[in-house]
């Protein structure tokens, strides 16, 4: 009989719990992680990583229908949607048996099946082949999120869709109906709309993707009407119905009538909730507000011994965050293993940069400028829209801008916002200054590349000392 | 085992002092009681005493060495029986003064039994690696606003490095301490700049004392919004109850001097307009309910205010006896902090010099000062008729940012009515 006992077990191997284990073997603890599907959980088979092969297929699909605009010609251009999603799924397979390779190197084992705790330090684990069970001196919860339902009208594959199910559509849709505007909704809304499909979207709140910069949700939402989205901005969804050819929608609109409208699917992208049940949280008395289990900044639950990362704590419930806590929890066991030489650092989410895949791109990190001003910080703000960019000009992505926050009295960067191409990969640029806590002085100083879109973060950071050179 | 010889913290607030003189040499004899150094702080010159036996190895902090951290070993005592030359070889021989720098990165908090989510906390490492002190941009940004000094905070961020997090529980710190200490250091006086000029002269380094009143009467006067209130007492009954006072008391052995009388009659106002015996503290207003009287006495490097606590409940007599030892010992250099330290409020008498009226500089906690004129026989308008009088001037400072003008002018006016109605001190 294989030896069951660890210094670690990480119940849940997305983003958040395989980066766990690889970080905690690293660190010389015995490790195992408990998978009940796939390993690399949700974001890499049926999340970021197959959405965003979804959404570069619509991006170069865009192009060619835009040909022309460049000098060149594409004649009868076409998409094919099962292809489409074919190399969506090949790119989630890679990824997956990349993860069972980096567990192999890592000499993680992975024990597949349904995880519970049934006491501190203990997890029964329920497979196919049987259950046993398994002891640790810390165990790190990490079983993730899935999608919410519409309480009135759950998800039935067909016509009612969760993101799981628009990512391998059975049709395409004629006529798609998105019920919120968050990252999820607006990335498939992006991604139906440039494969061909007439896409409204539905937000409840005053304005699209709500936890972005205002100035951001008016660009975007500018943007994509004027690519023939239609938009409903503090509206709901009173009624959904499937029937034998789409869907049938009752929506309030913000004047109060309520309008019908027929649909051939619908994508409800509501939010999302954590994955608690039937882990055994409650036998051990674990702490939670709202469905998240509660942790400090180093990933502690309130019951000894027991951690937690990713989209089953508190938000943002992103991969990255997951990730990140991984190796912060990873790190706090070992030193409380005895291990002095690690150093662990706290979570601190102003810190943690969003991106949105939609077309324009929207990338941001840190307080939006009212949030600032509500938490009492004299601002500066700082703006450059691309426009004024050489490169963006030259890539014929002129779309686009970058706001900075700055807190007047330290130079300290609050938050900055981006909308436009390419911006997803440029926001890493301000999460590092804001991380090594630079101010003004030390972007403006930075040496920025031409010709590139990234000089419109340093004219935003000029822009908000009134010192923009290119506008 | 050779015993080490650490710098003493001589008052809860010393950080550092100046290793003033050795009254012992290597290879001396000392036992428990022993004098081993005199040892300089801001204020007091004070005497460090030996606690155990044995003969002095190595002197390791030559003495006139300034700023001596408190808890650096000074000397290292060989015990009984030891050779004292190898005890002398133990310790390194570390640069004497070098502060205790570690270089060590800061580690994570221990991890306490986990219960809901609490802040971290900053470890224990100093940030300070010799000269360079690691911070990040804002950091340093943040403490030169606000005054932080960087070397005084641990570092929480990769490699000890101070970040934001770490200056939000320094500031917290030092808010907390400000209204208690006394000898809370806010600024610091700028470091010693080449002064030019052609005219003979010598140039002599300040004392720690010459320092500390520098930097307290600065921050007084760049910090509180000081009104000056001015009354004339009469004298004649004060000076007469004195008189019979001493004749009295002279069996005893007790002068009383005009002084003691006064230091009495500001602490009784003091108690009956409770208004002015206040501290300002940042967001709250301290009130005290005893009167402690910081008498300024002049000592040959400067000035130092001894404390009269509770004189509002002390005999004349006592006040006078307790004066005397505190002024005999603050001219030695060798008051306590604690006896010099605090006070609710405090009096300065210029009248033996002749000074008739003066504006003194309120010292920081405190609300008030009163500023004493010299006795002198003026004309006195009596029933419309001129009379002669001895008559002094108070001049009350008062901090306006915790008391109102009406407020002083009442402790004024209660101070005049129970110096010019003496009785009720000895009541």
């Amino acid at each position: 009989m294989a030896d069951t006992s660890y210094d670690l077990i990480v119940l849940g191997s997305g983003p958040g719990g395989y980066v766990a284990a690889i970080r905690a073997t690293q660190l010389g603890l015995k490790t195992a992680i408990v998978e009940r599907e796939n390993l690399g959980g949700i974001c890499l088979n049926w999340g970021c990583i197959p959405t965003k092969a979804l959404l570069r297929s619509a991006e170069i699909y865009h192009y060619m229908q835009h040909a022309k605009d460049y000098g060149l010609a594409a004649a009868s251009i076409s998409a094919d949607l099962e292809a489409v999603v074919k190399r969506s799924r090949g790119v989630a397979k890679q990824l997956n048996q990349g993860v069972t390779h980096l567990m192999k190197k890592n000499k993680i084992t992975v024990h597949m099946g349904e995880g519970k705790l049934t006491a501190p330090g203990k997890l029964e684990v329920k497979g196919a082949k049987g259950s046993e069970t398994l002891t640790a001196k810390h165990i790190i919860v990490a079983t993730g999120a899935r999608a919410r339902d519409l309480p009135f009208a759950p998800a039935d594959g067909k016509r009612i869709w969760t993101y799981r199910h628009a990512m391998t559509p059975p049709e395409m849709p004629k006529k798609l109906l998105v019920i919120g505007s968050g990252a999820i909704g607006i990335e498939f809304a992006s991604f139906y709309k440039d494969m061909g499909a007439e896409v409204t979207v539905v937000e409840m709140l005053d304005r699209i993707v709500p936890v972005e910069d205002a100035d951001v949700s008016n660009f975007l939402e500018k943007a994509l009407k004027k690519q023939g989205m239609t938009i409903l901005t503090g509206a709901g969804v009173e009624e959904l119905k499937a029937t034998a050819t789409g869907v049938s929608a009752k929506i309030k609109t913000k004047d109060g009538k309520v309008e019908a409208g027929d649909f051939s699917h619908a994508i409800v992208a509501i939010g999302i909730v954590p994955n608690t049940e039937d882990i055994g949280l409650d036998t051990l008395g674990v702490k939670t507000t709202k469905g998240h289990i509660d942790t400090d900044p180093y990933c502690r639950t309130n019951v000894k011994s027991l951690w937690a990362i990713g989209d089953v704590t508190a938000p943002p419930w992103l991969a990255h965050k997951a990730s990140h806590e991984g190796v912060i929890a990873a790190e706090a066991i070992a030193q409380e293993l005895g291990n002095k030489d690690v150093h662990p650092h706290p979570m601190d989410v102003r810190n943690i940069p969003g991106c949105t895949y939609c077309h324009p791109q929207i990338a941001s990190v840190g307080l939006t400028e009212a949030k600032a001003k509500e938490a009492g910080y004299e601002v500066k703000v700082g703006n450059f829209p691309f426009i004024g960019n050489g490169k963006a000009i030259a890539l014929g992505e002129v779309e686009g801008f970058v706001k900075t926050v700055f807190d007047a009295k330290t130079g300290e960067l609050l938050g900055a916002h981006m909308v436009g191409a390419e911006v997803t990969e440029m926001i890493q640029g301000y999460t590092v200054g804001k991380t090594a806590e630079l101010v003004e002085e030390d972007f403006m100083h930075t040496v920025y590349p031409h010709p590139t879109i990234s000089e419109t973060m340093h004219e935003a950071v000029l822009s908000a000392y009134g010192r923009a050179l290119h506008i | 085992m050779p015993i080490e010889l650490k710098m003493p913290a001589l008052s809860p607030t010393m950080e550092e002092g100046t290793l003033a003189k050795w009254l012992v040499k290597e290879g001396d004899e000392v036992k428990s009681g022993d004098l081993l150094a005199e040892i300089e702080t801001d204020k007091a010159t004070m005497e460090f005493e030996a606690v155990d036996e044995g003969t002095i190895a190595q002197i390791l902090v030559p003495e006139g060495t300034d700023n001596v951290k408190v808890g650096t070993v000074i000397a290292v005592i060989a015990g009984e029986g030891e050779d004292a030359s190898t005890a002398k070889a133990a310790p390194a021989p570390a640069a004497a003064s070098a502060p205790e720098a570690k270089t060590e990165p800061a580690p994570a908090p221990t991890p306490a039994p986990a219960s809901a989510p609490a802040p971290a906390t900053a470890a224990p490492a100093p940030a300070a690696s010799g000269d360079r002190i690691k911070a990040s941009p804002l950091a340093k940004r943040i403490a030169a606003e606000r005054g932080i000094d960087l070397s005084t905070v641990t570092g929480s961020g990769p490699g000890g490095r101070i970040v934001k997090a770490d200056l939000e529980d320094a500031s917290a710190g030092v808010a907390a301490a400000a209204p208690a200490a006394a000898a809370a250091p806010a600024a610091t006086p700028a470091p010693a700049q080449p002064f030019e000029t052609d005219i003979p002269h010598t140039a002599e380094k300040l004392s720690n004392m010459r320092k500390t009143i520098a930097r307290r009467l600065t921050e007084a006067k760049q910090t509180i919004p000081h009104i000056y209130l001015t009354v004339d007492i009469q004298l004649d009954k004060l000076l007469k109850l004195r008189g019979e006072l001493n004749a009295a008391l002279e069996p005893q052995g007790v002068k009383l001097s005009v002084n003691d009388l006064l230091i009495k009659a500001l602490a009784k106002a003091l108690i009956q307009v409770p208004k002015c015996n206040v501290s300002y503290a940042g967001d709250q207003l301290i009130s005290y309910q005893r009167a402690d009287i910081s008498v300024a006495v002049s000592v040959p490097a400067g000035l130092i205010t001894p404390i009269i606590v509770g004189a509002n409940e002390k005999s004349v007599s006592k006040i006078s006896t307790e004066m005397k030892e505190l002024a005999a010992r603050a001219k030695e250099g060798k008051l306590q902090p604690h006896e010099y330290q605090g006070g609710t409020a405090s009096i300065s008498n210029m009248g033996m010099f002749g000074i008739t009226q003066f504006d003194a500089v309120i010292n920081p906690p405190q609300g008030m000062i009163m500023a004493i004129g010299a006795g002198e026989k003026r004309p006195w308008i009596v029933d419309d008729a001129v009379s002669i009088a001895t008559v002094m001037s108070a001049t009350g400072s008062f901090d306006h940012r915790a008391i109102d003008g009406a407020d002083g002018a009442q402790l004024m006016q209660a101070f005049k009515q129970i110096v010019e109605n003496p009785l009720g001190l000895v009541a």
